[in-house]
């Protein structure tokens, strides 16, 4: 944006200066009356030149489970990295309910505010044990001077019990986080966003290398996290998707193609094209 | 608790602290109370040296708690520690006063040399212990706030954040070679005559300095301790092991990595200060990046990521080089080459790594 550009934008008459405005706070009484959590719109991200996201539009309701899927480059991660903060779209908006403007904010910020990330690798602390792992992502004072001199209360405590309840990890709650098995890593760190209470939870793969056995228990636990959160699912397994899912978003080539339940979507002629080619 | 926290669940810790606390108390008293005849004197010579050695335990310490415990090699910090030996080096010259060569009340030799009329602002208030004390902490702690500053927030990391904290010390090495800067120019700061009243000849005096290391070492360390064993260490450890899912835990990994920096940075100058009145001079070329990367070394092979392993490592190596320095000076060089390619091939844990090693097979 060139300076005469970013001058017009800062003077336009019909908004008022940020400064005026009054600083977006993140409570319990996020704003959603019109129903959707996030909004995503008129996204567009490029990478040199590559389009990654192109006037991507995205509505997710409070509290619903969606999955998103797409071939490989069809812009799913770097919508997560948008919506986290991660990447900074060239034009288009994000909004968390209705006020908070998300693309102003930092990933911390973002992530205290309450969207949690799951990463398509697993990312816990390996060298600590689950309970600490979870310890460390409990919602509570992030600042560095605070946990210098504070400790768990006994409610985050209960919380963290019942979070290791919901992934199945009790046994495990002392055992070092890297010696655990893959599933139970991925476990662990949708733990991890739980404990943060998250308003909404970007899961990135989350069945990817997993035995028949996780992948049912993975889907339970997230049609179990339905309602109380809301939950976006980014996997490639159509069968996974299909056990959990109610609605169902196709990205292709950074934009949306189809939306709806999972039959309409495989019956619908340009999934099938972009899926099998011609 | 807090005891438990910092010493009783640290158990080679308490070992090295503890023989840091008898040395403390023996080496005074050995070389004071008994004649020179005996065979347990300990020589001044040997006093000056491991009061050396504990100054630079305290700041193998300060750099083991940023590489060790946030990941970050900073190869600067001898400029911190340098920094904070020229703070004391000033104090110690305004202690001349009319003492030195030319005799001037208030201006240093190499000022009188340069046709200096007066004092420069920045040497104001140096006469005074308290005030060179603050500075002493001061600059190199905003020095360290502004470049860690910049860095951070940029996300400078890893070999890049390493080649730019040589840059600073360089670049610092090669300002305070300029006489313009009224730090004595390549001479730096030497012949001084007392500390807080204490004539620094005088043996006692060298006993008190020595047991003023131990101290800081001591406090210095569960200082250390405080902050790895609270849960702002264990999310200092989880940005070392994984930056971006702490960041998406919603801490802002930024300013963890910043004042841990300015942290270690104040702790490399304390030992800087107590370094200069033992070795009785500072000069620019104790900012050479050559230093830094000795210091890197020391931790290296102590045991990284242990914090007594640092001490451990201090030691260990400079004892290496005094000895080897002293018989044959040529070779320490490549010997001390040879012990970093040694330590990161065959001991990635140092010293401390190694003793775990056979513990652990002990016990199977």
């Amino acid at each position: 944006m060139n300076p005469l550009n970013r001058l017009r934008e800062t003077w336009r008459p019909d908004q008022v200066f940020d400064i005026v405005q009054p600083a977006p706070t993140f409570d319990k009484s996020l704003d959603t009356k019109h129903g959707p959590i996030l909004y995503v719109e008129d996204i567009s991200v490029s990478f040199d030149g590559f389009k990654a996201l192109n006037n991507l539009n995205l509505y997710i309701d409070d509290g619903e489970l969606r999955c998103i899927i797409g071939p490989n480059g069809a812009g799913k991660t770097t919508m997560m990295d948008v919506i986290t903060g991660k990447t900074k779209p060239d034009s288009g908006s994000v909004y968390f309910g209705q006020r908070i403007n998300l693309l102003k904010l930092s990933e911390h910020e973002i992530a205290r505010g309450g969207i949690g990330r799951k990463f398509q690798k697993p990312t816990i602390f390996e060298a600590l044990p689950v309970f600490e792992n979870l310890e460390l992502a409990t919602a509570s004072n992030k600042r560095v001077w605070y946990t210098l001199n504070h400790h768990l209360s006994g409610e985050q405590r209960d919380r963290i019990d019942e979070v290791l309840t919901q992934i199945g990890l009790t046994a495990h709650f002392n055992q070092e986080a890297g010696a655990l098995s893959h599933g139970q890593k991925q476990w662990l760190e949708i733990g991890m966003l739980l404990v943060q209470n998250p308003r909404v939870l970007l899961v990135d793969e989350p069945v990817a290398g997993m035995t028949g056995e996780e992948v049912e228990h993975t889907a339970e636990l997230l049609i179990s996290l339905k309602g109380r959160h809301s939950v976006i699912v980014v996997e490639h397994d159509m069968a996974f998707v299909r056990s959990i899912a109610n609605k169902v978003t196709v990205l292709h080539q950074g934009s949306v193609l189809a939306e709806g339940s999972m039959d309409q979507v495989q019956s619908d002629p340009r999934v099938v094209e972009v899926y099998l080619g011609e | 608790m807090l005891t438990q926290r910092l010493l009783l669940s640290d158990r080679g810790g308490m070992l090295v602290l503890g023989l840091v606390v008898l040395m403390a108390i023996i080496v005074p008293i050995c070389n004071l109370a008994l004649p020179s005849s005996s065979p347990f004197y300990i020589s001044n010579f040997t006093v000056g040296l491991l009061g050396k050695f504990l100054c630079f335990a305290l700041l193998a310490l300060s750099v083991d708690l940023i590489w060790g415990y946030a990941g970050i090699l900073s190869l600067g910090h001898g400029a911190f520690f340098t920094l904070g030996g020229y703070g004391m080096g000033m104090y110690l010259m305004r202690q001349i006063g009319d003492r030195g060569v030319y005799g001037h009340p208030e201006l240093m030799d190499f000022m009188v040399v340069l046709n200096w009329e007066e004092l420069p602002w920045y040497w104001q208030g140096f006469d005074m212990f308290w005030f060179a004390m603050l500075m002493v902490l001061l600059v190199p702690g905003l020095l360290a706030l502004a470049f860690g500053w910049l860095a951070f927030r940029s996300r400078v990391t890893g070999v890049y954040f390493a080649i730019i904290t040589q840059a600073l010390t360089y670049a610092l090495m090669l300002a305070f070679f300029r006489n313009e800067m009224g730090f004595g120019g390549n001479n730096g700061l030497n012949d001084f005559k007392e500390i807080l009243g204490f004539d620094l000849a005088e043996k006692a005096t060298r006993a008190g300095l020595f047991v003023a290391s131990a101290i800081s070492l001591v406090l210095g360390y569960l200082a250390c301790r405080y902050i790895v064993t609270s849960r702002a260490g264990r999310v200092i450890v989880s940005i070392r092991d994984a930056e971006s899912r702490t960041r998406f835990c919603g801490y802002q990994v930024e300013s963890y990595k910043l004042w841990l920096f300015v942290f270690s940075a104040m702790l490399a100058a304390v030992a800087g200060a107590l370094y200069v009145p033992q070795v009785g001079i500072i000069n620019p070329g104790e900012f050479a990046p050559l230093n830094s990367i000795e210091m890197v070394v020391w931790v290296a092979t102590g045991g990284r990521g242990t914090l007594f392993g640092a001490i451990v490592g201090a030691f260990s190596v400079n004892y290496a080089k005094t000895f080897f320095t002293t018989y044959s000076p040529e070779t320490w060089l490549f010997i001390l080459g040879g012990l970093f390619v040694l330590v990161t091939l065959l001991l990635p844990n140092g010293i401390v790594g190694l003793f775990d090693r056979f513990r652990r097979k002990g016990d199977k």
